[in-house]
């Protein structure tokens, strides 16, 4: 699960790093308020979406009066935000954060997230700041330093100081960076996070060690004990079909394609998509109706495949192990009646009960195109679209 | 022969008196030598009592002293399964495969850490199974988890593989043309997990009574590539691999918790052509994962 930029950085402070301060608004006159409250005479207008590279896209912008703030807040507020991660029609934005300047001597980067072959907690640092991260790791990835943190002792001082050195921090800004890298590991073990990401954390004239961006990622297996993160997230910003499927306890993934498709099983499901594309289509989704397909879950699962309208044929298929063929079909069978399915459907049944299914499709009276392999379904739904 | 597990394994199952352990323990019972070999649950509040003729122990220690079990089964939700895994291995366990799925990453990581510090110490080393598995299998002798028996044949082939119904499907594969299999094993979709592909590889490698693999992974993660240079230096039995998810877009999670690109090396395509260098032959058609072995037989 994302958050926006404003909540990451209230969960830094909590946790006693240093953010600017900052207040979110959702409409113009809040943001000139806000502003106001703050004082100063640099303010930054910033649009809160959850995704990267809104500088580039124009969504962040450096006001030097209130009049700046209202003429910036207000082209900003409502824009379709296009960044490198919005895709082409971008992102709308429907919150602001209105921050105080800050006195830039230089940008950093850190980071916690998960390493896999390490089993250990990374802790990542680089002295090319406010930059993306990927192209520096690909360029330059002599410049990105790391750690690994055995979460039985934590990041240890030593741990911090190779990472604060190694990225140049100046001599009298290196306790605070110790203490800021310490308390981002800190929040990233106490929050469940999967990656949690500051850039830049910048140095200030005075040595002031600050996080001027939070970036959070949460690892949704471990939301229920953490209410208050829950409580951030923000559906504006997630795939309305996505949010539908989960309630369902579907795993669905919209894509571009046309061809939807239903399968049991996250493997299978994407064995299945790349099997489509073999045959020359592009599937339309991910869609794994998990290991309990009950009729009511293969129905939603339909609708909300069905809802896309790039959606030209639909194929299921079903490696019946534990759940049978029969439930599945009898599920298949209901679901494509109850939507008045109007697209093509190849079915492709395998395992328990496999004979008793495919009769169920063939007496329903339905123009289900049955098939036996992955790859004849493919060809089969490829062709009926054509 | 076989890996890992085979008829005169001994199991205790943990979370045996959930639904779903009671469900799956029923069906492992029924498959070929199960009877014999799960001997034992675990509940503290439920020690003393009996499920399907199951003596049901306190804990995991007791039930591997009472029985002799050294391999252990964990259907344990999401919350107490990281403290199942530790208990199985604080009991000194051979194996503990664990079902479930949704463990917070966090737990994973702090089990694995500590499993990890008890090895280094000189303690017994416990693998781990999964999480998030099918668990694993050899046919005709015992099915220690969640995969459909009757798709199984005993034979000579291997199949290692994140995925459980990817699993299914090359199994299914291989019993339709005639091969069976030595042991199937299904490693879970968990991006922290215990036995990795090259882990299981390595076993095939010097079970004299597997002749060849079929080696499945997805996208996310540095496993597959791992395991294939392994095997580019060690492996000695043909292998075929297949990776799922070469229309998988980066930065979704694809069902999976481990199913997610983060990076240039960790798409279906790298991983593909890490494979092929390192000798095995690849598809990029799952449906021909047998008939491809076959033919190198």
């Amino acid at each position: 699960m994302k958050i926006h930029e404003y909540q990451g950085k209230q969960i830094l402070k909590k946790f006693g790093v240093t953010v600017p301060r900052g207040i979110h608004c959702t409409t113009v006159d809040d943001a000139v308020k806000a502003a106001e409250t703050l004082g100063g005479k640099v303010w930054v207008v910033k649009a809160q979406i959850h995704a990267g590279g809104r500088g580039k896209g124009g969504g962040v912008k450096v006001a030097k009066s209130l009049d700046e703030v209202r003429q910036y807040s207000s082209q900003i507020l409502g824009m379709q935000l296009i960044t490198h991660q919005t895709g082409p029609e971008g992102q709308k934005v429907r919150n602001l954060l209105i921050e105080e300047g800050a006195d830039i001597k230089h940008e950093y980067y850190v980071a916690a997230l998960t390493d896999r072959a390490t089993q250990k907690v990374a802790m990542m640092a680089s002295s090319e700041g406010g930059m993306d991260i990927e192209e520096v790791a690909h360029k330059t990835p002599e410049k990105i330093i790391k750690v690994f943190v055995d979460p039985a002792t934590g990041l240890t001082d030593e741990q911090a100081l190779t990472l604060v050195k190694g990225i140049g921090i100046p001599e009298g800004s290196i306790a605070q960076a110790v203490d800021t890298l310490k308390k981002l590991y800190t929040t990233y073990m106490e929050t469940d996070a999967s990656l949690a990401e500051i850039n830049p954390l910048i140095h200030e004239g005075d040595g002031t060690i600050k996080a001027l961006d939070a970036k959070f990622n949460f690892d949704s297996n471990a939301l229920y004990r953490h209410p208050e993160i829950v409580a951030m997230r923000d559906l504006d910003e997630e795939d309305a079909d996505e949010i539908e499927a989960s309630k369902f306890d579907l795993a669905y993934i919209s894509l571009d394609g046309n061809i939807g498709c239903l399968v049991n099983g996250a493997g299978l499901a994407m064995a299945t998509m790349d099997t489509i594309k073999l045959f020359g289509a592009e599937p339309a989704n991910f869609l794994d109706v998990g290991g309990g397909a009950t009729t009511e879950k293969v129905t939603e699962a339909f609708k909300i495949m069905l809802k896309n309208p790039k959606v030209k044929g639909i194929l299921v298929n079903i490696f019946g192990g534990i759940m049978r063929c029969d439930t599945i079909a009898t599920g298949v069978v209901t679901a494509a009646k109850e939507v008045h399915l109007s697209v093509p459907l190849v079915v492709r049944m395998k395992g328990t009960n496999e004979e008793i299914g495919k009769q169920i499709l063939r007496d329903s009276g339905l123009p289900i195109i049955a098939a036996d392999t992955m790859a004849e379904a493919a060809q089969k739904i490829v062709d009926a679209v054509k | 022969m076989s890996i890992l597990i085979n008829k005169d394994t001994k199991v205790i199952t943990q979370g045996i008196t959930g639904k779903t352990g009671q469900f799956h323990t029923e069906k492992c019972q029924e498959y070929a030598n199960g009877k014999e070999c799960f001997v034992a649950g675990v509940n503290p509040k439920k020690a003393g009592e009996k499920i399907f003729d199951i003596p049901i122990f306190g804990s995991v220690k007791e039930a591997a002293a009472e029985t002799g079990a050294t391999v252990s089964v964990i259907y344990v939700p999401p919350a107490g399964a990281a403290a199942a895994i530790w208990e199985a291995v604080e009991a000194d366990l051979d194996l503990a495969i664990c079902i479930t799925e949704g463990i917070p990453v966090r737990d994973m990581l702090e089990v694995r850490n500590k499993m990890k510090a008890k090895e280094a110490a000189g303690g017994k080393k416990t693998l781990l199974l999964g999480p998030n598995c099918p668990g694993l299998i050899t046919p005709d002798e015992i099915k220690i988890g969640i995969m459909p028996g009757h798709i199984h044949r005993k034979g000579r082939i291997g199949v290692v593989s994140r995925s459980g119904t990817l699993t299914y499907e090359a199994v299914a594969q291989l019993t339709e043309i005639g091969l069976g299999q030595s042991s199937a094993v299904g490693i879970g979709g968990d991006p922290i997990n215990g036995l990795k592909h090259i882990d299981v590889m390595r076993m095939f490698n010097d079970d004299p009574d597997t002749d060849a693999v079929i080696m499945i992974g997805e996208i996310g993660g540095p496993d597959e590539a791992e395991a294939a240079e392994w095997c580019k230096a060690n492996m000695k039995k043909p292998i075929v691999g297949f990776i799922a998810g070469v229309t998988a877009p980066a930065g979704k999670r694809m069902g999976h918790a481990g199913a997610l690109i983060s990076g240039g090396a960790d798409t279906a395509d790298a991983k593909l052509a890490i494979m092929e260098a390192c000798g095995f032959t690849v598809t990029r058609n799952p449906s021909e994962m047998a008939k491809l072995l076959k033919a190198m037989l």
